[in-house]
């Protein structure tokens, strides 16, 4: 064939785009074939492929789709700590002229991969996750303001992994840090298909989260039960409307400066080249308007969740519930006021920095006031030692030094000397593992049960925990302290002897907290195997005080049989002590969202849509972009988009339930 | 002042014990106001870290659900006292912290001419500060010194107790020129200069480097930083010197390609005019300068004319690559001079002039004749010839 005719079908996509030089890789993707051929192959054997279609990907049940994305969170947690291990790795080793094991175009992938994939398709998935499952059972409601489009927000998700996974085998990922500053990203420095990748990745699934975040604001602002006034919501939903506030305003920033970057590489524009009156000052300030929120977007559910569990394992209603209210909102209002204290050394004026240093200070101040709340809920408490709460005291005494060297960061001229050093890698990573991870771990201890039926074994939990918690000390305490020695972050290679013996720790560390990892991977398959001992019948195995509690573990599809009415802010606590009656008669057909499949086929014409702009295959972009559309267009005439759940049904799973209610007793 | 002094010896302790903390026993004046800076604000907000810890600890292990001597008060949850004091002793550290940023930043803006050299000694006005011109290439550091008309790659010199002002910026990409002992760091930026002020107080050989990520090379992209005595200073500068060579524009073309763990290179003439062609992007003759483009803009442009007044590029820092979809790079050609009459030294055009007009609301035909790399405003493209 001519190459011409080649160029025409695969664009810059050859056989020399494979990584078949790079052993680590090839490696690599022989462990993920196999092991996604015997995947594929069991699901085919045990006939389970109608079923999963069916009963999760075509699903518009709120709580399906959460625990789809927690999935989705904790595999690609294994592949972005598999590049931590991988530069734990490498910068343990290359001291004294050794070049380590990892070459500079690999090297580089790895951390800008690590970074892009952590904080997109780890973070966000899991905190998207909880408050898909949570949310609406909070509020008393039966699924999220728009279903569809919450299917289809997931999928898009996917698809963004799915375009991030690819690129480690097809192609290579950026090269550019994980926030891809130009110039080095534009088409000049960056030439192949890396930072299209990322571009695209992050485009298809920016729409995703932007469409939940969307959709997560109506459904708490319309869809509360009667009674749940604003300032009775549960804290956990009053972060998670924040969360959601933060998205709607700071994901179409980063649609928006993604999409210029993308001109500039494609049609020759010039926004940020040094050329022709680009700035690449420019892009780093409006990715940091996006980039700042986003801290906040991971954080402020971490927050609820803790305020959540702290008050249910020290048995006493949240202390000071209208600050904690208060706290998050301008939390949500002041994050939008700090970003440049990502680039103080860009040369701004005194002024200017001082004023975004000074206002990053103060966000420190509703987030003392939260802490202290916490603190005095737990006084004069009962506290309970279940997972959840260890966690959540593990994130208190964590998360303060993260903000103390946080606050210490936003002083200008102390952030000139510790900017883009091993201390900010150690800084961010204690608020983020200590405050996010710690939360969403908080979290799917605390909620587990309510998904599942049954709590999860305590012994591989506690055993976890601690690999985790003493594995992170090791692993970020030792960068504090390369920090303050002046090293810097992102490099390949070291000369200097003396500091190797920090980065052996902080590897060892990463060992630790993988054992964590995988003791928590054995703590899922315990529990399942368990599950007859750890079972939950009562639907609140916890005594706990919110409306998810009030109904069955799992839930049934339409989450509540009558729409509960709330008096209090600890709603279900507060008609557990008025010795609230279950209703057992009176039932009457509930009206419930169909699924349809239109969503993973959507994403997944944008996830091929995505691949063809990578790799300049324009007939493939072209072609699923007007599939798109009219899939898009086809949608709106599907009539069967609701269907009536018969009472006889609703009065055979409630029945069952009153039986497993008796026999509990 | 005597507290903030036995402050400043808790660094020092922490560097006897073994390792080298630079940033917490810098050389420099600067580094060691911003090391103070660094140790006042941890113990302010240790005042109330420590205490929030402790606290955590203790009601974690006194209210514990075995405990039945606790007092239990489950209704309990507010107290208009205590909101008082959570919300107002946090609010009073970051007032303190505050108002020592604010002197703090713009004491220490890197921007500010040296007030002093030392914390008890006043600049020496009689001795003018020393000017060095850097420059973040892939991946070394070049640095010139106008006042000696000497350069050097990866390697940087300064007499003690001597202000220095460094002019910093970079040839493609964006990088941080950081000696942590000297002083805090800045962005090295292409077409942009940043600068610094700073002085160091110690003789001896430190480290310096990028501390922003630039691309493959980047780990090796470091210097060393010698504080020398006056003497010692000028047998330096000796040195580059008689090291002979010299670095015009041609030269720095060739050393502006990436290359990696270069090692230290001297020139003993440099081309006057070299860094204002660096920072300005107009290294290769023919190019126009960003100030003239600047100036020209100023006085309000030369309008649609001035679309076509551009150039391929033959020369983009790493090889010529154009975008998937758009024009072949380009730059905009420099005003005429004697030795160059249209700006077409490095460029040479030997393509066909493309004459068709400019179509488009409102648009007139342009007097000018378009280049061929103008064509992307034509909406044709010709086959390229390079």
């Amino acid at each position: 064939m001519s190459p011409d005719l080649l160029k025409l079908i695969f664009g810059r996509l050859g056989f020399e785009s494979l990584p078949l030089h790079e052993p680590i890789v090839v490696g690599t993707f022989v462990v993920v074939a196999l092991g996604g051929a015997a995947l594929l192959g069991g699901l085919t054997y045990f006939r389970l492929w109608g079923y999963l279609w069916r009963e999760w990907f075509t699903t518009v049940d709120h709580k399906r789709i959460g625990i789809m994305y927690m999935i989705l969170g904790i595999v690609m947690l294994l592949r972005g700590f598999a590049d931590a291990l991988m530069m734990r790795g490498q910068q343990m080793l290359a001291f004294g002229g050794s070049e380590g094991y990892l070459n500079a175009h690999h090297y580089d992938q790895v951390f800008t991969a690590h970074g892009v994939i952590m904080i997109f398709f780890v973070a966000m998935p899991l905190v998207t996750g909880l408050m898909n499952y949570v949310v609406p059972l909070q509020i008393g409601a039966r699924d999220v303001s728009f279903p569809f489009l919450n299917n289809f927000s997931f999928w898009m998700t996917v698809g963004g992994a799915v375009l991030v996974m690819a690129s480690l085998f097809i192609g290579e990922f950026a090269r550019t840090g994980w926030l891809a500053y130009p110039p080095l990203s534009n088409i000049g420095y960056s030439p192949d298909v890396g930072v299209d990748y990322y571009i695209w990745a992050l485009q298809v699934a920016g729409v995703g989260t932007t469409l939940s975040g969307i959709n997560l604001i109506c459904t708490i602002v319309k869809l509360r039960c009667p009674g749940m006034t604003m300032m009775k919501m549960p804290v956990f939903t009053w972060t998670s409307l924040c969360t959601n506030v933060l998205i709607v305003a700071s994901f179409p920033v980063l649609t928006v400066v993604l999409a210029l970057l993308s001109l500039d590489r494609y049609v020759g524009t010039n926004f940020f080249t040094n050329d022709f009156g680009g700035s690449p000052m420019m892009y780093v300030n409006l990715i940091w308007i996006w980039g700042h929120p986003e801290v906040y977007i991971l954080v402020l559910p971490a927050f609820g969740i803790f305020s959540e569990v702290t008050s249910t394992f020290s048995g006493k209603r949240l202390f000071g519930y209208t600050s904690m209210v208060y706290a998050t909102v301008v939390i949500t209002i002041l994050s939008y006021l700090v970003w440049l204290h990502h680039f103080f050394t860009m040369g701004s004026g005194a002024s200017v920095n001082s004023f975004f240093g000074i206002t990053t200070m103060i966000i420190s101040i509703p987030t003392g006031a939260k802490m202290f709340n916490w603190l005095f809920t737990m006084y004069r408490g009962r506290i309970r030692y279940e997972l959840p709460m260890m966690w959540t005291i593990a994130f208190m005494l964590t998360f303060v030094i993260g903000g103390m060297t946080g606050v210490l960061l936003a002083v200008p001229p102390a952030d000139f000397v510790l900017h883009n050093s091993l201390f900010l890698i150690a800084h961010f990573h204690n608020v983020i593992i200590g405050g996010v991870v710690f939360g969403a771990f908080a979290g799917i201890s605390y909620w587990f049960p309510k998904a599942f039926g049954f709590k999860l074994d305590p012994f591989w939990g506690k055993l976890s925990f601690w690999f985790w918690v003493t594995g992170f000390y090791l692993a970020f305490m030792p960068l504090y302290v390369l920090g303050l020695m002046g090293v810097t972050r992102r490099l390949r290679v070291f000369d200097d002897p003396s500091l190797q013996i920090w980065f052996v720790i902080a590897a060892i560390g990463a060992g630790l907290v993988l054992l964590g990892i995988m003791c928590m991977l054995v703590q899922f398959a315990v529990s399942f195997l368990r599950r007859e001992q750890l079972k939950d019948v009562t639907g609140d195995p916890w005594d706990a005080r919110t409306l998810e509690w009030a109904t069955s573990s799992p839930p049934p599809d339409y989450n509540f049989a009558f729409t509960p009415v709330v008096h209090d802010n600890d709603a279900w606590w507060d008609m557990k002590r008025r010795g609230y009656q279950r209703p057992l008669t009176g039932f009457r057909p509930i009206h419930m969202p169909s699924s349809t499949g239109t969503g993973i086929i959507l994403a997944g014409l944008a996830t091929a849509m995505g691949f063809g702009l990578i790799w300049y295959i324009w007939w493939l972009a072209a072609v699923s972009f007007i599939a798109m559309l009219a899939v898009g267009i086809g949608h709106t005439f599907n009539y069967h988009r609701d269907f009536d759940i018969p009472a006889d049904d609703v009065i055979r799973t409630e029945d069952a339930r009153t039986k497993l209610l008796a026999g509990a007793k | 002042m005597s507290r903030l002094k036995i402050l400043a010896l808790l660094p020092l302790a922490a560097a006897l014990s073994g390792c080298d903390y630079v940033v917490l026993a810098p050389a420099g004046d600067i580094a060691a106001q911003q090391r103070d800076l660094v140790i006042i604000s941890t113990v302010l907000m240790l005042l109330i870290v420590v205490p929030v810890m402790a606290l955590t600890v203790l009601f974690a292990w006194r209210y514990r659900q075995s405990n039945t001597e606790a007092r239990y008060e489950p209704e309990w949850d507010h107290s208009t006292a205590l909101e008082l004091v959570i919300w107002s002793a946090p609010l009073l550290i970051i007032v303190c912290l505050g108002a020592l940023t604010w002197m703090g930043t713009h004491l220490l803006d890197p921007y500010r001419t040296l007030g002093r050299i030392h914390a008890d000694r006043a600049v020496d006005q009689s001795k003018a500060p020393l000017e060095v011109d850097v420059v973040a290439l892939d991946w070394k550091w070049l640095f010139i010194y106008p006042d000696y008309g000497i350069a050097t790659v990866n390697e940087l010199a300064a007499p003690v107790d001597r202000p220095i002002n460094f002019r910093i910026t970079a040839s493609s990409v964006m990088n941080s020129f950081y000696i942590p002992a000297l002083a805090g760091q800045i962005y090295a930026m292409p077409g942009m200069e940043t600068k610094l002020h700073a002085v160091v107080n110690h003789a001896g050989t430190y480290k310096g480097f990028s501390a922003n990520y630039s691309g493959a090379g980047f780990s090796g992209m470091h210097f060393n930083f010698q504080g020398l005595d006056d003497k010692g200073f000028d047998a330096w500068v000796a040195q580059a010197k008689s090291a002979g060579g010299s670095l015009g524009r041609a030269e720095y073309l060739q050393l502006e390609k990436p290359s990696q763990n270069e090692p230290v290179r001297r020139w003993g003439t440099v081309d006057a005019d070299l860094y204002r062609l660096i920072l300005n992007m107009c290294v290769e003759t023919g190019k126009m300068c960003q100030s003239e483009m600047m100036a020209i803009d100023a006085k309000g442009g030369a309008g649609h004319q001035a679309l076509n007044n551009t150039l391929p590029l033959a020369y983009d820092k790493y090889a010529r690559r154009g975008t998937a979809l758009g024009p072949e790079p380009s730059f905009v050609a420099g005003t005429c001079t004697p030795d160059a009459p249209q700006g077409r030294t490095t460029a040479s055009i030997t393509a066909p002039v493309d004459t068709a007009p400019l179509t488009g609301a409102g648009l007139k035909r342009p007097s000018f004749t378009p280049l061929k790399s103008s064509s992307f405003f034509l909406g044709q493209r010709p086959k390229s010839d390079s």
